[in-house]
């Protein structure tokens, strides 16, 4: 049982290289915040990048950063918004959630879990904005893809291949993102007390206004109370946020009280205080609750969410909330049965998507798949993709199982 | 072809071609099949124009059942096949080859949902990008990536090439705005990746898919997310001196936290060839022309105008207009987009490159593009989506002179080895396709090529589907999967371990 901490690309490649001439699996390693998700893992021996640190390049005018792939994140937030910048997708914290501490995570595993957060629906995932990458395959071979500019089609676009991979394909050495400018104001405007149907359509009609909204959530009734200190009180709040220059951002949040004046009382949350709220929705807060109690990520059509869950609700005691217009569902099993099968074959009657568990107790992690189980044509693809990076099943095996 | 190797045919498909074509009009009955040499003419190029092939055979399948069948006919057979959508591609990539099936997705052409709530079109991959805005701007909708050809341009081909446009600063690339395909494998197998759901559940293979030229799958379905049309657009027509400043004008508006709409520099011959064409009222004494378009509610254009008006006088513009009116807009853009035919005009030819640099790089490689029109004795004109760094040098010729096609496409391939030289790539949006097949060395090391090579062969392992695109040199899958251990030598001893 040994832990390699190499700190500079140079090592992580001869430690693969050695686990692959020993077919010796390793565990691929960040800060470890994400470690609970998937199926757990026995490998012998832990590759641990935490000390692969260091922003190497970072230009604002020309919107790029350059990072070994075990900096921190903080540490990259932070010098961004030094100078008005940020990772425009908002990658989320999953350390309150899976009972770590908040402020944890890499730049390479932004990536290797494709994060984002509530601004998905309008900026994309830490997939849209990753321009090139330096890797090492489980053949023990280093490779490049991509570059620093944000528009580039030179061959394959092997780094978003690296989005969602958790670490199965290669290892991250350096990771290329885009930064975009941190908007200058953000408002956000509540309606309260609205059921999980009138939320949805309510959110419908702000998306499809020209009001440019950036992230749409449905908090129901007794959920809203767990954000921001409980600063929205008990009630139901569907949550639209409006973000950019501050004369903007007062005419599309007068323009959606004109337009959802009828749906139900407004509030205005302006500040810090909206921006703790979409902190809290990001990370998941709701059920942030140090309990082992099941907890789904469930992404699908946005029309579709609360239906599901309707349904869901009819055979198994969840509690749920809604971000990215009702298309992305946290799901707390309240009985402590993740209830897979269930849950996954009513996503297939509404449209399709993927559901993953992304808290259980290891015992659920290891009997059920955690990732939406692919039909088989596609998961031959994939298998064939894994074989053609890590033949030997050295990265992470069975992780993604 | 200037010099262009494509793979040797193969004689045992060029010698059953009788029996292939008529296996293919079982499979695809009717007119869907095309033979005949010269009706077969139509097909023999895309936008790429300087090469020619006659296909094999042309086969414009209408179902998913009959791609599949096709490839799955071609794959047993050992039979190549060349996607096409509606052939624009600037990079040959729809290039035919002897002894290929031509698989041509123009009759896939209908949009067969439009979800309004949800925001999504779903669109057979034959739909021209343009015709998605068509479908749903009655409602105040347009689908964002807008390439220059978007009135042809084919929402599959879009795809295939990742494809860009004017807006794609702001708005993202054509990997940003789908949201799900359905292909067909060379197998023939039918895969669906993502749908009306954000990303993917097991590896991003949409994200690999998009921009992959053709070599991996065929497209018969896509799913798009469509935009509310912004309340208004106004646009800046600003001046200077020299392409430092203009260059200079660009980075602090994005350092002031404004991503325009659009943003697009020209360069004095461009801009000479474009005002000359279409009378845009265009200044003709700046080494630099800055188009800065601004889209958004009024209030918020208003705003940033000032603010970006403010940038340009303190980086030393000389002119500086604002359209005050629609129709103002529109003539501040007449002469950028009438950029290509306007340089058709003072030259016979023209040979459109397409390389991406890091904007600062911007004096340094103009300055390496005047040396290199001397070397070559051939002109060059530039327009520039200057938001993002991706240049489109116009290298002006003549094809009836011999030897001048050679010269230029030297002269592009010395300027795209410049812009890989500053630290940036040799293609930002027209794709690699034959063109810049042989340059790819330039940016990757044998390593880098075979890996992407290997992904290829979890799609399409005997290399059937488009080959000769891409890659400057085909290896088999089977040589390609070899591992070469050099031993369980322990990792540098000085590891730290714990």
């Amino acid at each position: 049982m040994t832990t390699f901490t190499p700190t500079t690309s140079e090592e992580v490649l001869s430690t693969v290289a050695w686990a692959v001439a020993e077919e010796s699996p390793l565990e691929i390693l960040g800060h470890g915040s994400k470690r609970g998700i998937g199926r757990p893992l026995q490998t012998e021996h832990t590759l641990d990048l935490s000390r692969l640190s260091g922003v190497t390049l970072y230009e604002p005018a020309e919107l790029v950063l350059s990072a070994k792939s075990g900096t921190s994140l903080a540490d990259i937030e932070k010098l961004l918004a030094e100078n008005g910048q940020q990772l425009a997708f908002e990658p989320m914290d999953y350390g309150p959630l899976l009972g770590g501490e908040p402020g944890k995570g890499t730049i390479g595993g932004v990536l290797a879990a494709n994060l984002s957060g509530p601004r998905r629906l309008k900026a994309g995932a830490a997939r849209d904005h990753i321009l090139g990458i330096n890797v090492v395959s489980g053949r023990g071979e280093a490779f490049k893809s991509g570059g620093r500019v944000v528009k580039n089609v030179t061959g394959y676009d092997m780094s978003k291949l690296m989005a969602n991979s958790w670490g199965t394909l290669a290892v991250l050495t350096d990771v290329t993102f885009k930064v975009l400018p941190a908007a200058e104001t953000e408002v956000t405007l509540a309606i309260r007390g609205l059921l999980d149907d009138a939320a949805a359509a309510a959110m419908a009609m702000a998306l499809g206004s020209s009001a440019e909204v950036s992230s749409a959530a449905h908090l129901p009734e007794r959920i809203a109370a767990r954000v921001a200190g409980g600063s929205l009180g008990n009630d139901a709040a569907t949550l639209l946020r409006v973000e950019g220059f501050g004369p903007s951002v007062a005419y599309r949040i007068a323009a959606l009280k004109t337009l959802l004046g009828k749906a139900g009382p407004l509030e205005e949350i302006a500040g810090e205080a909206s921006r703790l709220i979409w902190r809290d929705v990001r990370d998941c807060r709701p059920f942030a609750d140090n309990s082992e109690k099941p907890v789904w990520r469930v992404s699908m059509t946005p029309g579709e969410g609360h239906q599901m869950v309707l349904t869901l609700r009819m055979q198994a005691a969840v509690s749920a909330f809604y971000d990215w217009q009702g298309g992305l569902v946290w799901l707390r099993m309240e009985e402590g049965d993740p209830e897979a099968a269930l849950l996954r074959g009513l996503l297939r009657k509404h449209g399709g998507g993927h559901a993953t568990l992304v808290r259980a107790a290891p015992s659920h992690r290891a009997a059920l798949p955690v990732f939406e189980p692919q039909p088989p044509a596609l998961a031959a693809l994939s298998e064939r993709l894994k074989q053609e990076f890590d033949p030997k099943n050295i990265l992470n095996p069975g992780r993604m199982a | 072809m200037s010099g262009l190797a494509m793979p040797k045919p193969d004689d045992a498909t060029m010698r059953r071609r009788d029996e292939i074509v008529a296996d293919m009009r079982i499979i695809v009955p009717g007119e869907g099949v095309v033979d005949a040499a010269n009706s077969m003419r139509a097909f023999e190029s895309d936008g790429l124009t300087a090469y020619r092939q006659l296909p094999l055979v042309v086969v414009l399948p209408q179902t998913v059942a009959q791609v599949s069948r096709v490839l799955k006919y071609c794959n047993e057979r050992n039979i190549r096949v060349v996607p096409r959508g509606s052939g624009t591609s600037l990079s040959g990539g729809a290039l035919p080859l002897e002894d290929a099936v031509l698989l041509v997705m123009s009759r896939f052409n209908r949009i067969l949902a439009i979800d309004f709530p949800n925001r999504t079109v779903v669109a057979q991959p034959g739909v021209t990008n343009l015709g998605i805005t068509t479908a749903v701007e009655q409602e105040g909708f347009y689908y964002a990536p807008d390439p220059s050809s978007q009135i042809a341009c084919s929402i599959g081909g879009n795809v295939a090439e990742n494809s860009g446009g004017v807006h794609c600063l702001k708005y993202g690339l054509t990997a940003n705005n789908v949201l799900g395909i359905e292909m067909v494998l060379m197998s023939g197998e039918v895969v669906r990746l993502g749908g009306s759901h954000l990303d993917a559940e097991g590896y991003d293979l949409l994200g690999v898919m998009t921009g992959s030229e053709g070599l991996l799958g065929v497209v018969t379905e896509v799913t798009v997310r469509i935009l509310k049309k912004p309340e208004t657009a106004r646009a800046l027509l600003i001046g200077f001196p020299t392409s430092e400043q203009g260059g200079q004008c660009v980075a602090d508006i994005i350092g002031a936290g404004i991503i325009p709409g659009g943003m697009e520099m020209m360069d004095r011959p461009a801009i000479h060839a474009a005002e000359d064409f279409v009378h845009a009222g265009y200044p003709l004494d700046v080494e630099a022309l800055l188009i800065v378009e601004l889209d958004g509610p009024g209030v918020e254009v208003d705003h940033l105008i000032g603010l970006v008006e403010a940038i340009a006088y303190k980086n030393g513009s000389t002119t500086c207009r604002i359209s005050q009116s629609e129709q103002e807009r529109l003539s501040f853009w007449a002469g950028r987009k009438a950029a290509f035919p306007a340089v058709g005009r003072i030259s016979p030819d023209y040979y459109c490159m397409d390389g991406t640099i890091p904007r600062k790089e911007l004096p340094r490689v103009l300055a390496g593009m005047r040396e290199l029109s001397e070397k070559y004795g051939l002109g060059v004109a530039n327009v520039f989506h200057a938001g993002d760094g991706n240049l489109h040098p116009l290298i002006l010729y003549d094809a009836n002179v011999p030897g001048e096609l050679d010269k230029a496409e030297s002269f592009g391939a010395d300027i795209l080895r410049l812009c890989v030289k500053v630290g940036g790539v040799l293609t930002g949006e027209h794709g690699v396709g034959v063109e810049k097949r042989d340059l790819m060395p330039e940016m990757f090391t044998q390593v880098d090529l075979d890996q992407q090579m290997r992904v290829k062969c979890a799609f399409d392992p005997n290399h059937l589907l488009n080959p000769g695109k891409v890659f400057p040199q085909l290896r088999r899958c089977a040589e390609l999967g070899r591992m070469h251990i050099s031993g369980g030598k322990l990792p540098f001893p000085d590891i730290p371990r714990f």
